[in-house]
């Protein structure tokens, strides 16, 4: 009786717990087969330890190449999906303006929209203008729909900052460039860190918008998809290991660093 | 009554919702420019085109003309319904597991979980640092044939039951519909959590203590109080997960087979290996349609209108 009474008091946090699994397991085979050194062209099956992938990680003809042309696109598309999302939520939040529902469906749309529709209906637009395929259009794509989630992010920390702040610098002679300066953006500086990232990991992972305006140029997703069908290099499982722990090592960095301020400000 | 009428007139010069100087009438404008230019370019007309596409005949070779061939929306439709109607299912079942799975976790991040909190945070968003492509095909080991989970659910006898509802066929997991259902669930799931999480750690923790200190149970406090005031966060999740999981064709290529083909995968061969670009626009026009229907229906039952 008494473990059927722990096991119900407990059964949110047990069932969480599985999920938590579920969400990690994938990363845990990850992680072991890319110490695998695999019979054949695919890595679906355990046969015997090896480093050899870690010690040789470009080993695969293309395959960092591939990433290099998608951390460049994830850059640009972060900086220019940043910039122009910040300013859309700025002017959303702080001023007046006509078709002020236009704009914010506009804005909306692309969140609520299926990849492959969008992907289908630029690669008809790129078509019907002869554009080349390749770089351009991709990061074109990736600062499309990556706008709408920076402007999301942006206006809500924009929303929770106090005028008065601004106001108080501009009686206290600050002009308009020096207000935005020193008082307007680090104040909204969390809220365009979060937009950045998000862009940023959205961009560096799109598969579907990428896949049909691409052309013939292989972003890293593009090249783990190609593998799919030709075989999967057990380097694909070194990158994917490498960046899930380089991931979570920042988190934990910026969260030291930040508690350290904390507790210096206390 | 009487306080009402003699309320002071609104002192208009220093009303907080308007922009402090008369120089800036035109700044909104500037700034909403660039972004919104790019988004009428790259999103708005792209969807024209994609329109006008729809209604072309002609043939690569020849080129295409605008014939208002309506016919092509019909044809596909009639050619293509399993997939749309696959597509749907599996999203609604992916959506449906997603709840039931995601739940417990935000619940766990949001009121149990103290000092792990931030930890587990990290936990769930980590993954997505791994490209997703790699993490799916992760599961191809997972499901392998004969391999620990097929077995224990083999000896179960659960997969007997499965392939009698037409889920799984024979003693096989992978390309199966379970398969593809599992790996959309899988791959939507943070986007059903953190909605949900967001909207329940909103809830004062007081609110359950007051419903326990009214005899409410547990259950009862979940069922009367929790859940109506996490309603935001279920009704944004679903769209989160739904949305996505109906144009995917990523898990139905890879942890799929040919008889769990969804409407996104159609609309990729035909645009990029059969290039019959009528038929894919319409279909991924219907998909639109369909998908732009259902959320505004939704939204409007749900009564979260201002969600958005």
């Amino acid at each position: 009786m008494a473990f059927v009474r722990w096991f119900r008091r407990h059964l949110v946090v047990i069932a969480g717990l599985l999920t938590l699994g579920y969400l990690l397991l994938p990363n845990v085979i990850v992680t072991v087969f890319s110490f695998n050194k695999p019979k054949g062209r695919f890595n679906y099956q355990w046969q015997r330890f090896s480093v050899d992938a870690w010690k040789d990680p470009c080993g695969v003809a293309d395959m960092c190449g591939s990433l290099s042309l998608s951390l460049q696109i994830a850059v640009w598309a972060t900086l220019g999906a940043t910039l122009l999302g910040t300013m859309i939520a700025f002017a959303l939040v702080r001023y007046r303006f006509r078709a002020r529902g236009a704009v914010s469906s506009l804005i909306f749309l692309p969140m609520a929209m299926p990849e492959v529709v969008m992907a289908a209906s630029l690669l008809t637009l790129f078509l019907n203008m002869g554009a080349p395929l390749g770089f351009w259009t991709i990061l074109i794509a990736h600062i499309m729909f990556c706008l709408s989630f920076v402007v999301t992010a942006v206006k809500a920390r924009v929303m929770s900052m106090d005028p008065r702040l601004e106001q108080a610098a501009q009686d206290l002679y600050a002009g308009p460039v020096q207000t935005f300066l020193r008082v307007t953006l680090p104040l909204a500086a969390p809220g365009i860190a979060a937009g950045a990232l998000l862009a940023f990991a959205l961009s560096f992972d799109d598969f579907i918008i990428t896949n049909f305006n691409a052309g013939s140029t292989v972003t890293f997703p593009m090249f783990v998809w190609g593998s799919a069908q030709r075989g999967t290099p057990v380097q694909i499982n070194v990158i994917g290991t490498a960046m899930f722990c380089l991931a979570v090592l920042l988190v934990l960095v910026s969260m030291a660093i930040g508690t350290r301020r904390n507790r210096r400000k206390a | 009554m009487a306080v009402v009428t003699e309320a002071p007139p609104p002192l208009t010069s220093t009303s907080p919702d308007k922009p402090p100087r008369r120089r800036g009438r035109w700044t909104p404008y500037w700034l909403l420019l660039p972004g919104i230019l790019w988004l009428v370019v790259f999103f708005a007309l792209p969807m024209i085109y994609q329109a006008s596409t729809s209604v072309q005949t002609g043939s690569l070779e020849e080129g295409y003309k605008v014939t208002w061939h309506f016919a092509t929306y019909w044809d596909a439709l009639s050619e293509y319904w399993p997939q749309f109607l696959r597509s749907v299912l599996y999203a609604a079942a992916a959506t449906v597991l997603c709840l039931l799975l995601g739940y417990p976790l935000a619940y766990l991040i949001a009121f149990r979980a103290g000092r792990w909190r931030n930890l587990i945070m990290i936990l769930v968003i980590a993954p997505f640092f791994t490209s997703f492509l790699i993490r799916t095909l992760a599961w191809k080991t997972i499901l392998a044939d004969g391999g620990p989970v097929v077995a224990t659910l083999n000896a179960l006898h659960v997969l007997d039951v499965t392939s009698w509802l037409g889920w799984t066929s024979g003693d096989r997991v992978l390309a199966t519909p379970l398969a593809v259902v599992c790996g959309l669930t899988y791959n939507f799931l943070p986007f059903m959590i953190l909605p949900l999480y967001t909207s329940l750690e909103r809830i004062d923790g007081r609110l359950h203590e007051a419903a326990g200190d009214l005899y409410a149970r547990p259950f009862t406090t979940f069922r009367k109080v929790t859940f109506p005031l996490s309603t935001p966060g279920v009704v944004s999740g679903t769209l989160l997960t739904f949305i996505p999981a109906a144009g995917d064709y990523v898990n139905a290529d890879l942890l799929g087979s040919t008889d769990t083909r969804m409407v996104g995968n159609v609309i990729q061969t035909q645009f990029l290996r059969v290039l019959d670009y009528p038929t894919a626009a319409a279909l991924s026009f219907i998909l639109m349609a369909a998908i732009l229907f259902m959320v505004t229906f939704y939204i409007r039952r749900s009564g979260t209108e201002d969600l958005v």
